[in-house]
């Protein structure tokens, strides 16, 4: 057991990353040429849970892509654990919006699937995986199809499936945009909970800013499309962060910021 | 689902079958019905055989027809099995061609969608003019008109794997061998045993029409013969055996189905 959780915490170290003056235009066959981002620079610390928020259509996911190396940046560099990005990162585990679980596959083979596609150690892994279930409150449902879960307990398991073989970075976009708020909340205190166990670094992007506020050391707020950081947010909340957090006047005054800020960009009207 | 608890589950046979009839009850009922009264406008209007066997008519020619039926029944399988075998054996790796290859999706495949449109079977007498009176034109036929529901539903399900799953096999390193095998090839096997279940009853349709052409055997070839010679109880014995081959053959796609993609059937029924 001990062993295991250095091993989590080893693995889950120095991975930083840069985001240097990336630009990325891109084309699409009905809208033609889109200038999806300008010139943004972002660092993450190893061990760092910075949040994105925006709105839609501000390059948020495309940041994330770039990050994650499956998609090239136009110009600009980025660079994940001090090497330069130049095709899928290996230290990268991913969660979309959608959990995309393979339906014919078991919650635990599900899991498992990046370690069966990297061909490493199953047995060592498997264990990995079990835990991760565990931790997830998903024991006893390892031999389920995913079509008798929840949208909740699918998404669960997505994250266990991204963080099998220990990322040193989480990239996870709009991972619970599909939930209900009550199993939202509930993810949010899980996620927060397995990055204090694991301390890997992790980019969550969102659109929900108190989301964003909740789980995050910093915030970055992003303008309309072409996609710029507006603002960076250190968020000073105690850790581990709960039920009162919500109500804690800084937390409120954190979101307040961020809205004024989208109102001054027309993003938000009243009128 | 652990093997104990699904055994526990299982009713016993008996309360299975009787589950069955009362599921089918209203069903089976309705067709007791019109077989009753088909028997029995046939008696009392006194319907002459040649134009409407009765019920109890067909049966009694089935029975004493059986080996006659059986024989030719045997030759108009054949030719199902080899032209549909045909269509699965040439129609799924030409879909799995479509999805990964830009000149197959932009040649071939609109080439097959507008050769779709002329009816197969009115290929039947040219085929035969081209390979004679054997079981070849008849199994062409049954390919050509099986072949494209199978070719359709394969190249739809994996196109249906989601552009997400498709990044996340990328992240992870997966090249296209893996990703065919892990991802694409699984996720369209329902949509390939929908393909399946209509291009046997395709198949069979194929091969009966190849018979009515030019056959020397088969059911296709057994009513023309009947009908020649007024026959019409052994016009009707081979309608029921055509009709009991038929969902003998679907039944044994869907029984391979569930073998296959236990998941799947899990799915549909937690929908219904």
């Amino acid at each position: 057991m001990t062993a295991q959780r250095e091993m989590i915490t080893h693995s889950a170290n120095d991975v930083s990353v840069e985001v240097a003056g990336v630009t990325k235009h891109y084309r699409t066959a009905k809208s033609g040429p889109v200038h999806a981002l300008d010139e943004v620079s972002l660092n993450l610390g190893s061990g760092e849970f910075v949040s994105i928020v925006g709105p839609s259509g501000c390059g948020k996911s495309t940041l994330l892509m770039l990050i994650s190396g499956l998609i090239p940046v136009s110009s600009g560099t980025i660079k994940v654990g001090g090497k330069p990005v130049n095709g899928p990162v290996d230290e990268a585990g991913i969660v979309f919006q959608r959990d995309v679980l393979l339906d014919w596959r078991s919650v635990l083979s599900n899991v498992m699937l990046p370690v069966e596609i990297k061909r490493l150690d199953q047995k060592a892994h498997l264990n990995k995986a079990t835990e991760l279930l565990h931790s997830v409150g998903l024991t006893g449902f390892e031999e389920k199809y995913p079509s008798e879960l929840s949208g909740g307990m699918r998404q669960r398991v997505a994250i266990c499936r991204a963080l099998v073989q220990s990322p040193g970075l989480l990239l996870m976009d709009e991972p619970f945009g599909a939930l209900d708020a009550l199993t939202r909340e509930q993810m949010n205190l899980d996620l927060q909970r397995m990055w204090l166990r694991d301390r890997n670094t992790v980019l969550f992007i969102t659109h929900s800013i108190e989301e964003a506020i909740f789980l995050s050391d910093r915030v970055a707020v992003m303008s309309a499309r072409p996609g710029r950081i507006a603002e960076v947010l250190d968020i000073d909340l105690g850790r581990p962060r709960g039920a009162q957090t919500r109500s804690d006047r800084k937390f409120v005054e954190y979101i307040d910021r961020v809205r004024r800020r989208f109102l001054a960009q027309g993003i938000l009207s009243e009128s | 689902m652990s093997t104990a608890s699904s055994i526990d589950l299982q009713p016993s046979a008996g309360a299975r079958v009787w589950a069955w009839f009362t599921e089918q009850g209203a069903a089976l009922g309705i067709l007791l019905l019109i077989f009753l009264a088909w028997e029995a406008a046939t008696r009392l209007l006194d319907v002459p055989v040649y134009i409407l066997p009765s019920p109890s008519v067909i049966i009694v020619k089935i029975y004493a027809d059986w080996a006659l039926l059986m024989d030719n029944a045997w030759a108009s399988l054949q030719e199902v099995i080899l032209g549909f075998g045909l269509s699965v054996v040439v129609g799924i790796p030409l879909a799995v061609a479509i999805v990964y290859s830009r000149i197959f999706e932009r040649v071939a495949f609109p080439l097959m969608v507008s050769l779709q449109t002329v009816p197969k079977v009115a290929l039947a007498p040219i085929l035969v003019m081209w390979f004679g009176y054997g079981i070849l034109p008849k199994v062409l036929v049954a390919f050509l008109i099986s072949f494209f529901p199978i070719v359709i539903n394969t190249v739809i399900g994996m196109r249906s794997v989601e552009k997400e799953m498709i990044y996340l096999a990328e992240s992870m390193g997966a090249g296209q061998l893996q990703t065919f095998i892990k991802i694409r090839f699984p996720k369209a096997l329902p949509n390939i045993f929908g393909g399946l279940k209509v291009g046997i009853g395709q198949a069979v349709i194929g091969a009966i029409v190849g018979e009515f052409i030019a056959a020397e055997k088969g059911l296709g070839y057994l009513q023309l013969i009947a009908q020649v010679r007024l026959d019409t109880p052994l016009l009707f014995s081979s309608v029921v055996i055509l009709s009991l081959m038929g969902v003998i053959l679907f039944n044994i796609v869907v029984w391979v189905e569930r073998m296959v993609i236990p998941w799947h059937r899990q799915i549909t029924e937690r929908v219904e």
